[in-house]
């Protein structure tokens, strides 16, 4: 106790890192930590998972299709159960637990590559856009559109035109994966454009702003250092949404039939190739929806705790 | 018009700046706000040039432009020695060490997600080359300077009081050693005790760094303890320009003497014997002002032409400027 009390005037006069304010604002928030916790879990679980498991996703193993998850047996002693697949087998025999891993991997990256790029698009386009006064009828008529597009048929015009020659470029694998990330990208960045741009337009006006300016400071810097920080919460909320939108984007497309091959799984190819069979095996839905969906909730959650810790308003109270 | 005299830091001619006004289906320009319409003055080197008026009758704007935070509609501003009318902003760029302002709200003009030390150092990272260490000095020597504890440095903005805000803004006024600073109403928003505080410092700075002030504020008694001249500005343009005493004790402009009349006095006694000046009505539109005199529509001492035709800008006295017909025989 005593210790304690002598040493704190001695902290506050060494100044102490942004960053560890940020990060104990980022613990207190419950929902963000446990949010942090499972992604980091399932993350590690489809980059690592595939090297301690190492049975191949694509194998097939006809005389142990159709087992059931080895808990199906606490209740129902008759079920084909086996600890070689914990989480059974689909009617190929293949092995879901490597399928959710190899799956994730592909979700994940999707996910996470073309909400970036969403963002990346959008908040340039939001902030120019409200910024310069001269371009922004121009720019956003283009985003009104791009709104104004029906996503889901455009993109299988992309696909339709766009995969061959990507796949003769990058391979089969890396060419798709490049087609779905960009279309997902160039087809969801409206919403952050907009948001962006109003809140650029509000903040121009303040007096902070003016006080730069009275400085000399010149645009590019005067977005980076005062627009762009000022606009954070806004984009954080609109990231987190983005990438559920794009894991789940990248489902449907799968599910046309226009993603991925269909040897290539993914959460949402997984889901979907299951769905007539979900009465009789409801885990073959339960687990790929189930990863779908915590995630989506987790980063949800991580947003919402990284917008509290990056606001020096809101932080320390 | 005026001759400058030799040893003006400052000197401004006809400033006009004048807003638009869009209405309608196709955003027509309607006509525009004449903020500031016509006005011209010198500010003597190392003296406090103070700005007064009512709310709304343009010295933010006055100083805004001045510094060419707007880009003015016509008038030559030049400030040291150069011209800065209507050079681009990336030309003014290297003019803006000289010429600094400090704003009226201390909340706003601090961006929020910036340190004290951050925000201090803003002007040094656009305009200097010192390396990390010195910049860093140089803040705590500027915190110091304002009266703040360095080991606030790390501090945002939001964790100060109003006081302590608006002498971080001064701290940043400060970091390039101007010569020239616009005072946009540094007190309007902070209590009584802090604004003698930073009237107090504001001078003590002064004298240390041999400034020049444009200070602007709509509070007479404060105005007249820092200020060595005072303008007076009605609608967009200066009614009278004097020096402090003469003003204070014999001002010469119908609009002066209202506007001093309405300076609460404390002694009861002398309260109950002063003749009060009430005004009549309201201040017209900026965007259409009255013809002939601005101030036309409510002087006590209105003639007939002052309807029509527009009172001449200049010095009845020396030293002493005013706009108003009743001198025109001197």
């Amino acid at each position: 106790m005593t210790d304690s009390t002598i040493a704190q005037p001695q902290a506050d006069d060494k100044a102490r890192n942004q960053w560890w304010d940020v990060w104990d604002q980022f613990k207190s928030h419950k929902g963000a930590m446990a949010g942090l916790i499972f992604l980091i879990f399932i993350t590690l679980f489809c980059l690592l998972g595939p090297l301690l498991w190492s049975l191949d996703p694509g194998k097939l193993d006809i005389r142990n299709k159709d087992l059931r998850p080895v808990y199906v047996a606490l209740w129902d002693g008759s079920a084909k159960t086996s600890w070689a697949n914990p989480m059974g087998t689909d009617n190929l025999g293949r092995d879901i637990m490597a399928n959710i891993m190899q799956g994730g991997r592909i979700s994940l990256a999707v996910g996470w590559t073309a909400m970036v790029l969403a963002i990346l698009i959008g908040t340039t386009i939001g902030v120019i856009a409200g910024y310069f006064r001269r371009l922004d009828g121009l720019l956003m008529r283009f985003t009104d559109l791009v709104l104004a597009l029906p996503l889901l048929p455009l993109l299988l015009v992309m696909m339709l035109l766009f995969r061959d020659p990507l796949r003769a470029a990058f391979g089969p694998e890396n060419g798709i994966f490049i087609l779905i990330v960009a279309g997902i990208g160039i087809t969801s960045w409206m919403q952050t454009a907009r948001i962006v741009r109003g809140d650029v337009m509000a903040l121009k006006e303040r007096e902070f702003v003016l006080a730069a300016r009275s400085i000399g400071t010149p645009s590019r810097r005067m977005i980076t250092r005062h627009l762009l920080p000022n606009v954070l919460s806004p984009i954080m909320v609109s990231a987190t949404l983005g990438l559920a939108t794009a894991i789940i984007t990248e489902s449907a497309l799968s599910f046309l039939g226009l993603g991925f091959p269909s040897d290539f799984p993914t959460w949402g190819k997984i889901l979907f190739d299951n769905v007539d069979r979900m009465t009789r095996f409801p885990e073959r839905v339960l687990f790929p929806g189930l990863a779908i969906s915590l995630t989506v909730l987790s980063v949800n959650y991580i947003g919402d705790g990284l917008r509290d810790a990056l606001d020096p308003r809101i932080r320390g109270q | 018009m005026l001759d400058s005299p030799s040893n003006a830091l400052v000197s401004v001619r006809n400033l006009k700046m004048h807003f638009p006004i869009f209405a309608g289906l196709f955003r027509r320009k309607v006509g525009e706000v004449k903020a500031v319409d016509g006005v011209s003055f010198d500010i003597i080197e190392g003296e406090t040039l103070g700005l007064v008026g009512e709310s709304g009758c343009g010295k933010s704007t006055c100083g805004r432009s001045i510094l060419r935070l707007y880009d003015i509609t016509d008038g030559q501003i030049e400030i040291d020695g150069r011209d800065i009318g209507q050079t681009s902003q990336s030309y003014l760029r290297e003019m803006r060490p000289t010429m600094q302002m400090v704003f009226q709200d201390p909340q706003a003009s601090l961006n929020p997600r910036m340190t004290v030390e951050a925000i201090i150092r803003e002007p040094l990272d656009e305009h200097t080359k010192l390396s990390d260490t010195e910049k860093k000095e140089k803040v705590y020597e500027l915190m110091d300077a304002v009266g703040l504890n360095r080991r606030f440095a790390k501090r945002y903005p939001q964790a100060f009081s109003g006081g302590q805000r608006q002498r971080i803004g001064i701290a940043r006024a400060l970091a390039l050693n101007p010569k020239f600073i616009v005072c946009d109403e540094p007190i309007a928003a902070l209590d009584v005790s802090i604004q003698a505080q930073v009237v107090n410092l504001l001078e003590d700075l002064q004298e240390q760094f041999g400034l020049t002030y444009l200070f602007i504020s709509h509070d007479l008694s404060m105005v007249r303890h820092i200020a060595t001249r005072v303008a007076v500005m009605y609608l967009g343009k200066i009614v009278e320009l004097a020096p402090r005493e003469a003003l204070y004790a014999d001002p010469l402009h119908p609009y002066t003497k209202a506007l001093l009349s309405a300076v609460p006095e404390p002694d009861p006694a002398l309260a109950t014997k002063k003749e009060r000046v009430i005004l009549q009505g309201d201040v017209p539109s900026p965007a259409n002002p009255p013809k002939g005199c601005n101030f036309c529509t409510r002087c006590p001492a209105v003639m007939g032409i002052c309807k029509t035709q527009e009172p001449e800008y200049r010095e009845v006295e020396p030293g002493r400027f005013v706009a108003c017909h009743n001198f025109n025989d001197q």
